[in-house]
């Protein structure tokens, strides 16, 4: 059996957390697309597009993300597509952040006081005009706090994408158990890895939304 | 001549409970009119169903010869270019500054291009007396500042009348003449008004004629001077009473 | 293409189904008890309790904010045996949940407390209530009723999160819809009937949180 030091766990699980953040970057920006659009779709006057993302948003929020890799993963392969683990968790990650940004966001939007909406109407601007140039800009900075915050949510959501088979961080650090048999070293270092990825951006939010309250007061 | 404002038959209900019970009611081209009543009298909601914020469920309303058409976007376009509004809260943009405010709508409704409605906006700036303020951001204005530059905002969509919904309202009492100054000289210059207005001394300078509106309906309606001397009904006379208290 | 789905397989392994929902709601609730207790007594300890106390717990929080549920329950099942604490488990499931909601259930209830006015305590102490009872009797209800809502949605969350331990075969909900897929290959429909299922079960949760605690928790 090949000796594994202390150096050797950590350069393997290093290996491993890049994919950890390519797969959360994946997420969190396809998140943010889809978020956008379900966004102006339930902002919209439209009463069907409401209750529509309203049941997109319920459905992922109420189910376990493990249950929702699961239907991704099953799912695809049953549309007679070639699944893979990168895949299902590119696809699973991504509705998921796309459920949750679209609900921080409504918030933020609900945060601009109506008197801006009617302002811009009473202007003879459009409901996209509207959105686009009065309301959206002030729901942004609102929203740079808790968008940055999600961020790590999405980080730890990925580890979950080892469950079916995707090798990042914390599939990294099972199987580097498997060969060590060191699993109280290996998984505090998988905990402090995390640790090091999702403190500093907990920081950032924290720092941003004090900066925000500071400057409405 | 053709009426700039003609409202006929206008119902308007918030569940079950009915604000606005039948209002008929013609505005001429120039004139000055002034609206009074107790809140809750539908005096607010009448003039936010002239542009279209508040749905009605029944009669019709027309703007310099544009029919309000609730759900077809491009009529209420249409109708909102020729109708300005005021609102008491002021609702400058926060975002953008006193000059991208005004600049903002003609700029995407007009399709305006940006330096013609800068200029525009300067000399709006200066005709509401705030030349040097351009560039401030709405909250390092007070209050009758930022109400100008909302006064000045609407007008440069070049409306055919403006609505002010009591817009002196919230503010500091030492502000309210700069403002009231600025909606005088609107009505010198001829622009067609309607406003909801606490403010009766100026409403009975200011308007060509006074509407007194009572329980969702035009209670008494005359020149300012009848109104004010010899108001015919009992709710008007205790109206005024109530105000000199 | 057509895909045939068939429920049928899946539904009549109801008594599986059934008994995972027991665990999942079990270990939901026992955490939830224990995660939200260890959650207020954390709060004191953040915003009353000696500086060296203040700090440790401040770091457990976000120790534990900042790490995946997952490599916690890893740790405390496969890494702890390891330094001697050998745990089964459901054990090892328990603790994790408790662990991890405390560490929110902290935070929640603090943002709670210090929402409190300054007046109250104040009224408090000049009626001579000591500083405990001040925190127990006069800080804390305001405060739980005031941050219920977050910390119901908490507990969704770690009941919802509850899906991993089947990782290490306990036999909830997820490991329940894992068996059943594997024995009859309709995997698809399994996890689509446990997600709904799911969905009930955070509805029912909230709803009779909702309901309980004003009557229970925070009750006049």
């Amino acid at each position: 059996m090949v000796e594994f030091t202390l150096w050797d766990i950590l350069r393997n699980l290093a290996l491993a957390a890049r994919w950890t953040v390519v797969l959360s970057l994946i997420a969190f920006l396809g998140g943010g697309v889809v978020g956008a659009a379900l966004l102006v779709l339930r902002l919209s006057p439209s009463r069907i597009g409401r209750a529509l993302v309203e049941g997109y948003v319920e459905l992922f929020q109420g189910t376990p993300l493990l249950v929702q890799l699961f239907l991704a993963y099953f799912g695809i392969a049953l549309l007679g597509l070639n699944t893979s683990a990168w895949t299902a968790a590119t696809l699973a990650l991504t509705l998921y952040t796309s459920a949750f940004l679209v609900e921080i966001w409504r918030g933020c939007v609900e945060a601009v006081p109506r008197g801006q909406w009617e302002a811009g109407t009473s202007l003879a601007l459009s409901f996209s005009e509207n959105l686009r140039y009065v309301v959206l800009p002030q729901a942004l900075t609102i929203a740079i706090a808790p968008t940055v915050g999600f961020l790590v949510q999405v980080i730890k959501g990925t580890a979950l994408a080892s469950v079916i088979g995707f090798v990042e961080l914390t599939k990294a650090g099972s199987m580097v158990t498997n060969a060590t048999f060191r699993p109280f070293v290996v998984y505090s270092c998988v905990g402090l890895f995390y640790f090091v990825l999702c403190y500093p951006i907990s920081l950032v939010a924290k720092n941003l939304e004090r900066k925000l309250h500071a400057a409405h007061r | 001549m053709q009426p700039i404002v003609e409202i006929k038959g206008l119902r308007k209900s918030f569940g079950t409970h009915e604000v606005l019970k039948g209002i008929d009611l013609t505005v001429q081209p120039g004139e000055v009119v002034a609206i009074i009543g107790r809140s809750g009298s539908g005096k607010s909601t009448l003039l936010r169903c002239i542009n279209g914020l508040e749905a009605f469920q029944e009669g019709s309303l027309t703007v310099d010869g544009k029919p309000l058409i609730h759900g077809d976007p491009n009529a209420m376009r249409a109708l909102r270019q020729r109708v300005g509004m005021i609102f008491q809260s002021f609702n400058l943009f926060p975002h953008l500054s006193a000059g991208r405010n005004i600049m903002l709508a003609p700029g995407l409704v007009k399709r305006k291009v940006s330096s013609e409605a800068a200029d525009q906006a300067r000399g709006l700036l200066a005709r509401v007396g705030l030349t040097d303020k351009f560039d401030a951001m709405p909250d390092r204005l007070s209050g009758g500042q930022q109400q100008r530059v909302a006064i000045a905002r609407a007008l440069a969509m070049e409306p055919a009348v403006l609505l002010c919904d009591e817009i002196t309202s919230a503010l500091d009492p030492e502000l309210v003449g700069e403002v009231l100054r600025v909606v005088e000289s609107l009505a010198e210059e001829g622009m067609t008004l309607l406003m909801v207005t606490h403010e009766m001394s100026f409403a009975r300078k200011v308007s060509d004629r006074l509407i007194f509106m009572h329980q969702g309906r035009v209670h008494e309606m005359g020149s300012p001077d009848e109104l004010f001397a010899a108001p015919k009904t009992p709710e008007l006379r205790q109206f005024l009473s109530s105000l000199h208290e | 293409m057509t895909v045939e789905l068939d429920f049928g397989a899946v539904l009549a392994s109801w008594p599986l189904l059934l008994v995972g929902v027991a665990w999942t709601l079990g270990l939901t609730a026992v955490s939830a008890v224990l995660g939200v207790l260890t959650g207020i007594a954390f709060a004191w300890a953040r915003s009353e309790g000696p500086v060296l106390l203040q700090t440790v717990v401040g770091a457990y929080v976000e120790l534990i904010r900042n790490t995946p549920f997952i490599v916690q329950l890893f740790f405390i099942f496969f890494g702890l045996p390891a330094a001697g604490f050998r745990l089964s488990p459901e054990v090892a499931s328990v603790i994790a949940m408790v662990v991890n909601l405390s560490a929110y259930a902290t935070e929640i209830v603090r943002a709670g407390i210090e929402a409190t006015p300054r007046g109250q305590r104040e009224a408090a102490i000049s009626l001579a209530l000591s500083p405990t009872q001040t925190f127990v009797y006069v800080v804390t209800p305001p405060a739980l009723a005031r941050i219920w809502p977050a910390l119901v949605s908490q507990i969704i969350i770690v009941m919802l999160g509850s899906a991993v331990c089947g990782q290490i075969s306990v036999p909830e909900l997820t490991f329940a819809t894992s068996l059943i897929q594997s024995r009859n290959f309709r995997s698809f429909e399994a996890f689509i009937i446990v997600a709904a299922i799911y969905l009930v079960l955070a509805f029912t949760v909230r709803r009779l949180l909702r309901w309980a605690g004003p009557r229970f928790v925070f009750g006049r």
